[in-house]
């Protein structure tokens, strides 16, 4: 038995060996084809970007690897602020869920992503890609709940695009939005800063709005009073960062794949490992007794109203406090500690008593859950 | 959640490791399998190696139901969707299980299958009343505790009339499996895989009861214990282990008895035999040819057997040369004997059965324990970034 101490980001360090690269079959381009796993934002994915898109587009900007990119614009002052832009596509299904539908989502999933760069959200843009037969009034609906989630968190759409395809090449709508914001001088926030020692925040329970939209699948449809956690966390993310300037290093939504695949990531990114305090992370008994039923993890269950913070240690209470009074925030805590580790576990204290590791998502079990 | 929480209590879990600890005899090692996928996933999952003496070890058993599945079988499937347009459904692990091809069903799916993921054989039969013109299959696979739902299905479409479902039926049975290793030369004649006792089946013993697992202990004098799926389960059943071994007895005992009597569910086996037979033998993966190992729909019930509907005709395909899941589902080797354990295989891309499912013996170490196999040596100091 391994004592806690030894992956603790303090002190004495063991380090394990470098072990050998691990063998990743690379897309078979000529004759794969893309399935479900690709959009399931775990491993597969991050093969598909890094193998295909990346490929392609190769650029500074995209190599950060973050929820949107931090640009320079000629003629714009860094020293002023940085400008920040994100981009995100919405195949919710069912399009209307408890809790919220894939209008006031494609709002908030946006201007998360453009918050988690540290940066305030101030315009969005919609493209629309409508199926022919599509009820008006359905979307209406989904147009009015944008509009309000938009007036909400004070951003509004300033340019968007509406196309339309025939019955049966569609399912029902799919919404993209942009957003574009600036990040204030001095606040450095990416997935690459995670340094070992520093502290790891969540925002809140775990699985609400996984949980909230598979009770409405058709197949699965069962009764739950869980609704999505769907909300901006652009004013949550300004609040913890003027409670301690400087000490927010990482900030991440955990949407598609869960808390589990955001945190290897992070982990990736950083080159550092995790060890997580299963205790320690919230998860609503709704939740947990849904998640027990349907066989699946909450750790890798979609939030989308939920953030985790990297935090250098010192400033940690003072961002947690910062947190919880915050209504998005109220129930955030501590759940574990950025280490060394050059494998980049993401490990976690059962609280059974055991060890083990909490790894990326694998093949794909939640199609369309965002 | 209430009655499950219970069963995965931190504080009591280290009670009954130190009882383990206090009883265990460290003048010799313990050897336990547990035979289900369930046991193994909790025991990762959980980290109950962890609270183990060191001469207490488990050895994982075949009892994974998507990693005996042969290729052949997935195959058969495969060719149903793409090549006889039917709507082949599954449960959701059998998705990712590496058939001929390089293709598996989520791959055929990718290339125009219907082929669709349930989560009970009854979704199967909605399925069919809703598409009356198409060919609608149940890809039917595992042990014991999913035959009675996949019996009933086959009953209410006959009732119904129901003319376009049937069944692709690969259920196994757990004591012919548990038979097989007890009689395999590494354990029975070389003793190569010393096997001390069997931590029983949870969810299949509900079906099947207690009683068939009475002739193990008896012919084969290897304790039995009956353990329910929550980790605390599996603690309990390793210290009634080590205590049968101890006392030098050979019994079947009961964990689980709070779900689990002698007889079973009479009323469920009564159903499956109505509509199921023996099959002479079937291969599984790992096993080879297990004779009188699996199950069939009996002719009362032939227009839902997929088998014969489509005329389907089984074609063994070898494992890859790499993939060592044969050995590792008879308990003969370890997950990390194996050259291409999490490096050309991984659950992303699986060579090999064992590494599909996270019940699967490869899938749940290289998803909850692979750190384990890491030497920790000490940090080189320019590389600590406090």
């Amino acid at each position: 038995m391994r004592s806690d101490s030894e992956l603790s980001g303090t002190g004495e360090l063991p380090v394990p060996k470098p072990a050998k690269k691990n063998y990743i079959r690379p897309l078979d381009i000529k004759h794969g084809r893309i399935d479900m796993s690709h959009g399931a934002g775990g491993k597969a994915a991050a093969q598909l970007i890094d193998e295909l898109f990346l490929a392609a587009f190769d650029n500074a900007f995209l190599r950060q690897g973050d929820d949107g990119a931090v640009l320079a614009l000629p003629g714009f002052d860094p020293a002023q602020g940085r400008i920040v832009m994100a981009t995100d596509g919405h195949v919710v299904s069912p399009l209307f869920f408890p809790g919220g539908d894939v209008g006031c989502l494609s709002v908030h999933g946006t201007v998360n992503d453009v918050a988690m760069c540290g940066a305030k959200p101030l315009y969005l843009s919609a493209s629309f890609i409508i199926e022919e037969g599509f009820a008006l009034i359905d979307l209406q609906r989904i147009v009015q709940s944008m509009a309000a989630a938009a007036r909400e968190a004070g951003v509004p759409i300033v340019t968007g695009d509406t196309k339309v395809v025939e019955q049966g090449k569609g399912d029902g709508v799919f919404i993209s939005t942009t957003g574009v914001g600036v990040v204030a001088p001095g606040v450095h926030i990416s997935g690459r800063n995670a340094r070992a020692g520093d502290v790891v925040l969540l925002s809140g329970s775990i699985g609400d709005h996984g949980v909230a939209v598979l009770s409405k699948r058709e197949s699965l449809a069962f009764g739950t009073t869980i609704e999505s956690d769907t909300a901006s966390l652009h004013t949550l993310v300004a609040a913890m960062l003027v409670a301690a300037p400087g000490a927010v290093r990482v900030l991440r939504d955990p949407t598609r794949g869960g808390l589990a695949t955001t945190l290897n990531e992070v982990a990736r990114q950083s080159g550092v490992g995790m060890l997580l305090q299963e205790a320690a992370i919230p998860v609503k008994p709704e939740v947990d007794a849904a998640c027990e039923l349907l066989g699946l993890d909450p750790l890798y269950v979609a939030n989308e109203g939920k953030l985790i913070a990297v935090i250098s240690p010192e400033s940690a209470e003072s961002v947690l406090a910062a947190m919880r009074s915050h209504p998005l925030g109220a129930d955030a805590a501590r759940i574990g500690e950025v280490t060394v580790d050059p494998h980049h576990f993401v490990q976690m204290a059962t609280s059974f008593g055991g060890r083990r590791v909490v790894d990326w998502l694998t093949g794909e079990q939640l199609p369309r859950i965002c | 959640m209430k009655y499950i929480h219970e069963f995965r209590d931190g504080e009591l879990a280290r009670q009954i490791g130190a009882r383990i600890t206090a009883e265990a005899d460290p003048s010799r090692n313990y050897d336990f399998m547990e035979f289900c996928g369930g046991h193994t996933h909790a025991i990762s999952r959980y980290g109950v190696t962890e609270l183990l003496p060191a001469n207490v070890r488990m050895v994982h058993g075949p009892g994974c139901p998507v990693c005996v599945l042969p290729i052949g079988r997935i195959d058969l499937a495969i060719r149903l969707a793409l090549e006889r347009g039917a709507i082949v459904c599954t449960y959701g692990d059998t998705m990712r299980v590496p058939a001929s091809d390089s293709l598996s069903l989520i791959k055929a799916k990718a290339r125009g299958g219907d082929i669709r993921m349930v989560y009970s054989a009854a979704d199967v039969l909605t399925l069919a009343r809703e598409h009356p013109q198409s060919e609608v299959v149940f890809f039917a696979i595992g042990f014991e505790t999913t035959t009675p739902p996949t019996a009933l299905a086959i009953r209410d479409a006959q009732r119904e009339g129901l003319s376009n479902f049937s069944v692709l039926c690969c259920h196994v049975l757990t004591p012919s499996a548990i038979t097989h290793i007890l009689e395999s030369p590494e354990v029975r004649q070389f003793g190569t895989v010393p096997i001390d006792g069997f931590i029983g089946p949870a969810h299949v013993s509900i079906v099947i009861g207690s009683e068939p697992y009475e002739h193990f202990a008896e012919e084969y004098r290897k304790p039995v214990v009956i353990a329910g799926f929550e980790p605390l389960d599996v603690m309990q059943a390793i210290l009634m282990l080590v205590r049968q071994v101890n006392e030098g007895r050979a019994q079947v005992e009961n964990e689980f008895a709070r779900a689990v009597t002698s007889e079973g569910n009479l009323k469920a086996q009564a159903l499956v035999s109505e509509v199921f037979e023996l099959r002479p033998s079937f291969e599984w993966r790992g096993l080879g040819e297990v004779p009188y190992s699996a199950l069939k729909i009996r002719e009362t019930f032939a227009p839902f057997d997929a088998e014969r509907r489509f005329d389907l005709r089984y074609i063994p395909v070898a494992d890859n040369k790499a993939c060592e899941c044969g050995a590792i589902l008879r308990g003969v080797k370890k997950p990390t004997d194996c050259k291409i354990f999490g490096t050309v295989c991984t659950p992303e891309n699986p060579v090999g059965s064992c590494m599909v499912s996270s019940e699967g013996a490869c899938a749940a170490h290289y998803t909850y324990g692979r750190f384990r196999d890491i030497p920790v040596v000490a940090a080189p100091a320019e590389k600590v970034t406090p």
